[in-house]
């Protein structure tokens, strides 16, 4: 069995950011990159799997070069090899060009099973998976905390608002995580050392041999600017009982949240 | 040229299928086209009067009991469909669970790009979007120029606006045939009476500093006192005190209600990202250098063990 997991680049979430001066893009100079958090739980299913039914793991990611470390820090977790879509000489990229690209890219892995994070911490676009199985015309469900396979058939829990889907899926099938499937492993020094000499496999996005208006976005950045953050930070003085009622007051007379 | 809304049910229309509707009426208005909508369910008869006043000419109803659960296989080519049906110009959904998949899957099959969760949209010369990134650290407008252009909307944010415009007439649309791969096993739906945090218009949350799941009770009575939802920081996720669905934060819910009241809590930025959006945050915290006292609208320093109760007290006298 073979399980792809596509994993991202973004800046660490402890990232305080900077719109840059051109007012249209966030400054990333400076700022720590990690794997997304989401997909560290796709990788820590894939190696499992790997545990558990002798799966091969490969770690698939578009970006630039640097996106060879985040992918080097998947293969210390276990996985056991890594592509790198080098996307450093295209255009600004959209979710329609990126998935384009993975699914090349995946066209001839022969995935069984391919996995990634419910959505990405940076972009926040929740849909490059769901669009990479519909371009490979396998089937998907979104948002999974639960995974179990029995032959060639996953069984999966699908979180929704207050609830979840129970759904079984024929492989070849995609699934994105979500926190709550498991715990993703910390690597051990010697997975470290035994990650720098695993292979990652450079493939330029050129030779991929999509066609230009296949990765054209059809989405630009008008504007970036930060939320407004003017909050009154006033500190309620007095007794327990005493500021408790004026907070209660505040939230309802003044405020009108109540 | 039309718009197009996805009206999301689960059972009943949801009402972020309201909010999304007012959103496409304005829109539509501004591009001086019409507004239809879509309605994928297992019968829409007794809620069609509610669709009115926002602007519908059409809701285009797929009504079959094999459609009661939304189900990717089978609702992708029903949208996709009518999509190319109608041409529609711009398609809006929910970002609701399961919107934000059926956009996704949409935008793929009609190879367009789409804007996911955004805050607000509107019509200039063309669909242009708010959409929060890095969990709402940075806000991105954004202007589409695939046909159609297509949006979903974050649930709780839009408010709904009603006018004149009568119930719209009602197109059946036939069951396509379908095969499903992926197959439906159980659901489960929140217990009654549990206010999803998304949703909610006021969110009580407990962090690490409740020191311990005995914490809970304590701020559940603050939550029946105001009808609030429940949430957690990733600390208190994390020690297993409490369900991951209830953590707030980059790598949890994003929430946008009126009231955020955040106990034991120290505002870590990655908890930031998430309570951002809400209107007024009041926090509760025994140290009087923690970083949420620089994030917050009221701060009351102390031990929320004393505090919390008294204020639970204090709002059902008031209230
Ligand atoms: C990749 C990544 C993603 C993350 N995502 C999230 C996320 O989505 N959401 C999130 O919340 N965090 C997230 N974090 C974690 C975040 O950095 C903080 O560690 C976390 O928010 C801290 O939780 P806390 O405020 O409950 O705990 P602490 O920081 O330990 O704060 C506890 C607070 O409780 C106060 N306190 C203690 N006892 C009492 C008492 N009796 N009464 C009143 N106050 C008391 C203390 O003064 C302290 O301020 C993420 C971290 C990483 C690395």
């Amino acid at each position: 069995m073979k399980v792809v997991v596509l994993i991202k680049r973004v800046p660490d979430t402890a990232s305080e950011l900077q719109v840059a001066a051109d007012g249209k893009s966030v400054v990333t100079g400076g700022l720590k990159f990690v794997m997304s958090p989401y997909d560290e739980h796709a990788v820590e299913l894939a190696i499992q799997l790997k545990e558990s039914h002798g799966a091969e793991v490969v770690v698939l990611s578009a970006g630039p070069p640097e996106t060879k470390e985040i992918i080097r820090s998947a293969l210390a977790m276990g996985a056991d090899s890594g592509i790198l879509v080098d996307t450093a000489q295209l255009g600004a990229l959209t979710c329609r060009g990126t998935a384009r690209l993975l699914a090349a890219a995946l066209a001839d892995l022969g995935a069984d099973l391919v996995v990634a994070g419910k959505q990405a911490v940076d972009d926040d676009a929740a849909q490059v998976p769901e669009r990479v199985a519909e371009l490979l015309g396998i089937p998907h469900a979104s948002v999974i905390t639960r995974f179990e396979l029995s032959g060639t058939t996953a069984s999966v829990d699908r979180e929704i608002e207050g609830g979840q889907y129970t759904l079984e899926l024929p492989l070849p099938a995609l699934f994105t995580t979500q926190k709550g499937i498991n715990t993703p492993r910390y690597p051990t020094l010697p997975n470290i050392m035994k990650a720098k000499k695993k292979e990652i496999r450079e493939v330029p996005a050129a030779q991929l041999g999509l066609a230009a208006d296949s990765l054209s976005a059809q989405a630009t950045t008008e504007a970036m600017t930060l939320p407004r953050q003017q909050r009154l930070c006033r500190v309620i003085e007095g007794d327990n009982a005493q500021r408790v009622k004026e907070l209660v007051r505040v939230l309802h007379m003044e405020e009108k949240v109540l | 040229m039309s718009v197009l809304v996805l009206l999301e049910q689960r059972g009943r229309l949801r009402k972020c299928a309201f909010e999304a509707a007012s959103a496409a009426r304005d829109t539509a208005r501004a591009a001086g086209v019409p507004l239809n909508a879509l309605y994928i369910g297992q019968s829409l008869a007794d809620e069609t009067a509610e669709l009115a006043g926002l602007g519908i000419a059409q809701v285009f109803a797929c009504e079959n009991e094999a459609l009661k659960y939304y189900s990717n296989d089978a609702y992708v080519g029903i949208v996709e469909g009518l999509v190319r049906e109608l041409g529609a110009q711009v398609v809006i959904g929910s970002a609701s669970a399961l919107g934000k998949e059926l956009c996704a899957s949409v935008a793929a099959r009609l190879d367009v790009d789409l804007i996911q969760d955004c805050v607000s949209c509107a019509w200039d010369n063309g669909l242009t979007a708010v959409k929060p990134l890095y969990a709402g650290k940075v806000l991105s407008t954004v202007r589409l120029t695939g046909t159609p252009a297509m949006v979903s909307l974050r649930p709780n944010v839009v408010s709904v606006v009603r006018d004149e415009s009568p119930v719209p007439a009602i197109v059946h649309r036939p069951m396509p045939e379908v095969s499903l791969r992926s197959v439906l096993k159980a659901v489960s739906e929140a217990a009654a009476g549990v206010v999803e945090l998304t949703e909610a218009k006021v969110v009580v949350s407990g962090g690490r500093g409740l020191g311990g799941p005995e914490g809970w009770p304590v701020l559940k009575e603050l939550c029946t006192a105001l009808g609030a939802a429940l949430g957690a920081s990733r600390a208190a996720v994390d020690s297993g005190w409490i369900h991951h669905s209830h953590q707030v934060g980059q790598t949890g819910k994003v929430v946008c209600p009126d009231l955020y009241i955040a106990c034991g809590i120290s505002g870590a930025i990655q908890h930031q990202a998430g309570m951002r959006p809400a209107k007024i945050i009041v926090a509760i915290n025994k140290d009087p250098s923690a970083t949420i006292f620089k994030v917050c609208d009221y701060g009351i320093v102390g031990d929320l063990y004393e505090i919390v109760p008294l204020l639970t007290q204090e709002l059902k006298e008031t209230l």
